[in-house]
Parts: C-alpha cells; sequence; structure tokens
C-alpha cells in the first residue's frame, strides 16, 4: 500500500538553514546536509529545500548544495525558490535533486510547466501554491503570501494538472505559522478534484494535525518546517502515531 | 569491479553513482559500447518519457547493444519499462528483453504514483535479506503488469510488477538509490551477483 509521506522543509539562505534549528546532536546547525542526513536517519520520506536568497551568487550555491545533499542522502529530496527557466531545472536534476518545486515563475508564465514538463517529464516536476481567502474564496498568492494574483486556487491547482505538473504543494497562508492544523477542507477539494498527488502544508502543530491532513483533508503526503526543526515532533514518534491510527506510513 | 551506468541523457544519473560509492565501489557514467560491453555489472538508469528515451537510445546505437549483454544489468524505472516489449507511453517499442508490455495506471488511482509502497511476493538473490512488504521508493505513471518474469509485486490499485528478471538482466520499477537502506541492500546485491 502506498504510505503517506511525510516531509520536512528547509529554508535555506546562500546555501545554509535559516530557520532556527533545535538539534543538539548538530556539529553545524546551518549546514543542510547534516541537517539532511538526520532527517533522513529518523525516517523522514523525502526532503524539501526552499531557497530563499536572492544574490548572483545564489544559482551556483543552490547547484553545489543539491550536489552535497546527493552525495549524502538515499531518500528523495525536492529543490525549490526561484526557478524560473528550463536551464535552472537543468542543473538542479543534473546535480542530483529528484524534483523540482516552482511557484511564482508557473504563475507568471503558466507555459513554463508544459516546457517543464515536455523536456524533464511530470514526475520531477512539483507546482507549489501559496492561497490565503479573501471574502470567503482561495485567492492565490505570490511573494510568500504578500501579494494576491487574480487567480483562483481550484481554477489554478486544475490548470496546473492539465499542464502536466506531477504533484502540487499547496500551502494554505491562513494556517502557516498557527500551529492550528492544516487547510483540511480545501486540501480534500484539491485531492477530489485533482488525480495527482496533494503535499499539504502550513499549519502543523501537533501529531493530530498530521492524522487529520491524511483523513479530513485526504492529502498524500504533508510538509512542516518549525515543528521538526524544533524537536517540537519526532518524526519516528509521529509516524508511530499515525500507524497506531490506522494511517499508512513507512516506519 | 567495473561498474558502468549507461548515459544516454535520460534521467538523473547522479544519484545512483552516490549511491554506488556510498557502497564502497566506484562507478562510470558511459555511453562508450566498448566500456559498457566490458563493464563487470552495467546499470541502465531513465527518468523521463519513453518514446524520447527510446529514441536516443537508437541514435547511439544502445538500443542494440544492451539486449546482448552477457554481464549482470539492471535497468531502474524508465530503465525497466524501456526493457520490457514496449509501452503505451508514447507508443514506443521496447529492448524486448522483458516479455510484457507497459501501460498506464488507469484514473481510479493518482497518477503519477509518488512514493513508498510495499514490495512483496520477493523472489530473486536481488533481495537477499531484503523483508516481504519493506517500503520502496517509486515515481512513475506507466507499469509492468505482473508476468512470468516477476520476481517482486507492488499494489497500486492493482498488483503490478516491481521488478523483473530474464537471465542476466534484472529491472525494477523502484529507484533503490532513493529507497533508503533496503534500497541500498539491493543495489548491493545487484553489485555482488
Amino acid at each position: 500500500m502506498l504510505a503517506k509521506r511525510i516531509i520536512p522543509c528547509l529554508d535555506i539562505k546562500d546555501g545554509r538553514t535559516v530557520k532556527g534549528v533545535n538539534f543538539v546532536d548538530l556539529r553545524d546547525a546551518g549546514d543542510p546536509v547534516e541537517l539532511a542526513e538526520i532527517y533522513s536517519r529518523e525516517g523522514a520520506d523525502e526532503l524539501v529545500f526552499l531557497d530563499i536568497s536572492a544574490t548572483e551568487q545564489k544559482r551556483k550555491t543552490l547547484a553545489d548544495l543539491v550536489y552535497r545533499v546527493a552525495e549524502k542522502v538515499n531518500i528523495p529530496f525536492t529543490v525549490g525558490g526561484g526557478i524560473s527557466s528550463v536551464e535552472d531545472v537543468d542543473v538542479l536534476l543534473h546535480n542530483g535533486a529528484d524534483k523540482v518545486s516552482i511557484n511564482s515563475s508557473a504563475v507568471k508564465n503558466p507555459q513554463l510547466i508544459n516546457n517543464l514538463v515536455a523536456k524533464f517529464g511530470s514526475q520531477c516536476i512539483v507546482v507549489a501554491i501559496d492561497a490565503k481567502q479573501i471574502d470567503g474564496e482561495w485567492i492565490v498568492h505570490l511573494v510568500g503570501g504578500k501579494v494576491p494574483t487574480e487567480r483562483k486556487l481550484f481554477e489554478w491547482a486544475k490548470e496546473v494538472e492539465e499542464r502536466g505538473a506531477g504533484e502540487i504543494l499547496f500551502t494554505s497562508m491562513d494556517n502557516d505559522g498557527t500551529k492550528d492544523g492544516f487547510a483540511n477542507e480545501a486540501l480534500a477539494r484539491l485531492s477530489t478534484e485533482l488525480n495527482i498527488p496533494i503535499i499539504a502544508s502550513g499549519g502543523a502543530g501537533n501529531m493530530q494535525h498530521f492524522s487529520d491532513t491524511f483523513i479530513e483533508g485526504k492529502a498524500d503526503a504533508a510538509l512542516a518546517a518549525s515543528v521538526f526543526h524544533f524537536k517540537e515532533i519526532g518524526i519516528q514518534e509521529l509516524k508511530t502515531e499515525l500507524k497506531e491510527n490506522g494511517i499508512p506510513v513507512r516506519v | 569491479m567495473k561498474i558502468v551506468i549507461i548515459n544516454y541523457g535520460a534521467g538523473n544519473i547522479q544519484s545512483i553513482k552516490f549511491a554506488i560509492i556510498r557502497l564502497g565501489y566506484e562507478a562510470v557514467l558511459s555511453n562508450d559500447v566498448q566500456e559498457i560491453q566490458n563493464a563487470d555489472k552495467v546499470i541502465f538508469p531513465g527518468v523521463g518519457e519513453a518514446s524520447s528515451a527510446m529514441h536516443k537510445l537508437r541514435d547511439s546505437g544502445l538500443d542494440k547493444i544492451i539486449p546482448t549483454l552477457k554481464q549482470p544489468v539492471l535497468g531502474i524505472c524508465l530503465g525497466m519499462q524501456l526493457m520490457c516489449n514496449s509501452s503505451e507511453e508514447g507508443n514506443t517499442t521496447g529492448l524486448r528483453i522483458f516479455d510484457v508490455d507497459v501501460v498506464k495506471f488507469d484514473d481510479t488511482v493518482k497518477v503519477p504514483q509518488i512514493g513508498w509502497n510495499q514490495i512483496t511476493n520477493l523472489k530473486s538473490r536481488l533481495f537477499k535479506d531484503v523483508e516481504e512488504k519493506e517500503h520502496i521508493y517509486l515515481v512513475h505513471s506507466f507499469y509492468a503488469p505482473i508476468c512470468a518474469e516477476t520476481i517482486a509485486t507492488c499494489d497500486y490499485g492493482l498488483a503490478y510488477s516491481a521488478a523483473l528478471k530474464k537471465d542476466n538482466f534484472y529491472g525494477t520499477q523502484f529507484h533503490p538509490e532513493k529507497s533508503s537502506d533496503v534500497g541500498q541492500r539491493i543495489l548491493e546485491n545487484f553489485l555482488q551477483m
């Protein structure tokens, strides 16, 4: 049976992890490779590296990081943040990334999705969508939820699927940072209306939230950052708990 | 031991190379016929679309060479699918090593299947010291149905071939290089054939 996936997300700036991490056993808390190895050992199913730096050096630093992660880690990982061309993706996949995630560049130029899928295949193209509710309507936002667009979540998600994306990473900006749980209603609708896997993101605060997003939210995978980085939730114990709740997981 | 990863411009081969290095071996990326023929072990990777990958194989003449190899050969993911008779993806013929036709998952399941699924009915030395129902990592939209050459099965809406074997040819639909410790074990088993 296909297992539900638990995905820690690492924010990267200039090749270093930025969100405070609370791993006492880390030699270098800012080294994404070491953190990735730890998560992998603890049973993470996949990793996402989100590059938030905006320097000239960015591309090369990120490509180097991907190479170093691929060298060490034997689980799949996705790289996102500022990717906007076929060339960007080519370098990252060549260096060992399994998937790339695009967000703003897809909204600005939806044809990019088709181009990437034609060149690299659906299986490695994740489209990340950030959205929040405005007057009861889910609206796609850019720049980490700061800039609203004219696109509605469900229409955009459908278009993304039709253009060939292999997976959608949906972050509810209403839930992100609240630790009140994932946006399960919207997630369930995405999961029902679309036929590609949906990764839930935004709102994880406790283990029950993961259980809820897999059952009520019908999510295929759940992504979180701070609850894992600050060791509020251990991946191993989370998976044991999910298993006890009858959710298929890899333990 | 000389390990060659066939480099024909398809897919994420860096990860396979790194996995082999983690096991303490070395691997060469090559599309050179002689180098491939002289290798002790050959890995035939593949990620992407079947018909365009077959084009690349034909362009380099490797489509004629691969089926004649005598040493252990391991096709991974699309590599395994290309070793079959044909694929529905781009309606292409394959290398006709495994006697089965690759078809697409129907829409009763999410496509592509992405993630960790369990392998069962393990039948080969490839799975030495690997337990039934271990999780392995897969990403695919097309699959090889169960056939006489199936040596492991997986369930996704229906049971299908997670691995195939014929003579010296092995194929895994999953990515051993991305399947954590279980995958490393399977890769090592292959390298020790």
